[in-house]
């Protein structure tokens, strides 16, 4: 029998998870969570007072439910929380309306704008949440509240799913991507379509004819650029600028999107000056996860929520013949 | 808020924009549709926001070039129905409609 090796995917990234050991969260009053499914990747953020404690970062799979319930278990298993403790769940992302431990369900829009205010500060403006099949530029006021947004979901072309098909097309490593587009000795013209499928035939014929692979990067990195600078032109893009979601993890892009829009995008670093020097990870493709944690958060303090956690602990017998038993 | 519904392509921008400040909730933009696009409900954007607020239904927003076509927006002398009957004026159109309109009848 022939001996069959384990195929190379280049256009999968590695999946990530981080637990904060500063906090004890059985000392947490509130803990809340955030789901977000995208249609690529699955993100859950468990806040612990407003607090960033655990988060987890995965590949969507072919359904909802099991990807949600997957990211979850995979944000809980080093921290010794069980579902049960988590006091409200909010969904968000493509596949908000299927995540089962969620009680509520948030667009994405509004959590990432609120997951980038937390994560790079009150003086962002400008959000553009590049994802796996959409891009979405969001402008913001100093709370994080949308005040105008503008999503361009016709197709995948140009989004984070192109940029995986495309690095498996040309076998370079995704992370690679970014690097090797500015491997270069100059510039080569952007490639004429973002559409995925044409793009591909572009690229391939670009590579017959003995361009390079890098150039060939470069050309699809500026054509990315290009087509998300068109729907930010449009908003208009104020500084604080910053990037979420998987695509502000490549260079190749964001370097381009900069030249091409005439304004810099925010350094990727934590707002809070506490999470900066501890090094918690920055992890863009969280944003809109915590974004949802923390409306959680916000919707249990105003009372416009109640928690659903089932600690066991008997609160009060009524005194009669039936003893009831309530849980808060 | 404002929220622009719809899509921008190769071919122009097609885009509904509702300012959800404006927008009062009262529902005449849904009955005056003739192909049933808007809705009023709860504000999916402002989880806080208790009045309700109008928006296009989620699986139009992808369609909204073909579905707007038929009232014109952005072109002639009347406006179209759902910007027609907004008394605080809270809906507009972009101009792919108009810029596609013109081509057609030059």
């Amino acid at each position: 029998m022939s001996q069959q090796e384990k195929p190379i995917e280049f256009w999968r990234w590695p999946e990530a998870r981080w637990v904060n050991s500063d906090i004890n969260w059985k000392r947490g009053k509130l803990i809340t969570a955030g789901v977000d499914v995208g249609s690529v990747s699955t993100q859950a953020v468990i806040m612990v007072d407003g607090e960033l404690f655990a988060f987890g970062n995965t590949r969507t799979g072919s359904d909802s439910p099991n990807s949600a319930k997957k990211g979850m278990d995979y944000a809980l298993e080093k921290t010794g929380m069980k579902l049960e403790d988590i006091d409200y769940c909010i969904g968000t992302g493509y596949g908000r309306v299927n995540v089962p431990m969620a009680q509520q369900t948030i667009t994405e829009i509004s959590c990432h704008a609120k997951g980038a205010n937390f994560m790079y500060g009150p003086e962002v403006r400008t959000v553009m949440d590049m994802g796996g099949q959409d891009c979405k530029a969001i402008n913001v006021d100093n709370q994080g509240k949308v005040l105008n947004f503008m999503m361009n979901d016709k197709c995948a072309a140009g989004t984070g799913r192109g940029m995986e098909v495309f690095a498996n097309l040309i076998h370079v490593p995704i992370w690679e991507i970014g690097p090797r587009s500015f491997q270069i000795s100059k510039e080569p013209p952007s490639i004429s379509t973002t559409c995925v499928v044409f793009a591909k035939s572009e690229v391939m014929g670009l590579l017959e004819q003995g361009v390079s692979e890098n150039e060939v990067i470069a050309a699809y990195c500026s054509a990315m650029a290009h087509r998300i600078a068109e729907l930010l032109k449009r908003l208009g893009v104020k500084e604080k600028f910053v990037i979420t979601g998987g695509i502000a993890k490549n260079e190749g892009v964001v370097k381009r999107l900069e030249k091409e829009l005439g304004i810099k995008t925010a350094e990727k670093v934590w707002a809070n000056q506490k999470y900066r020097k501890n090094n918690y990870p920055f992890d863009t493709q969280i944003a809109g996860a915590i974004g949802a944690a923390l409306f959680a958060q916000a919707l249990l303090e105003t009372g416009k929520a109640k928690s659903v956690k089932k600690t066991g602990i008997v609160e009060s017998w009524n005194i009669g013949m039936l003893g009831r038993i309530r849980f808060i | 808020m404002v929220a622009h519904y719809g899509f921008k392509d190769g071919s122009g921008d097609w885009f509904l924009t509702l300012d959800t400040d404006k927008c009062n909730g009262c529902g005449k933009c849904v009955e005056v549709c003739p192909v049933k696009i808007l809705e009023v409900g709860p504000d999916e954007i402002d989880p806080f926001r208790e009045e309700p607020v109008a928006s296009v239904k989620h699986d139009e927003r992808k369609k909204i070039r073909y579905h707007c076509a038929p009232c014109k927006p952005g072109y002639g002398s009347e406006p179209p129905p759902c910007v027609a009957v907004c008394k605080p004026g809270a809906i507009s159109h972009s101009e792919g409609w108009k810029a596609c309109f013109k081509d057609s009848h030059q």
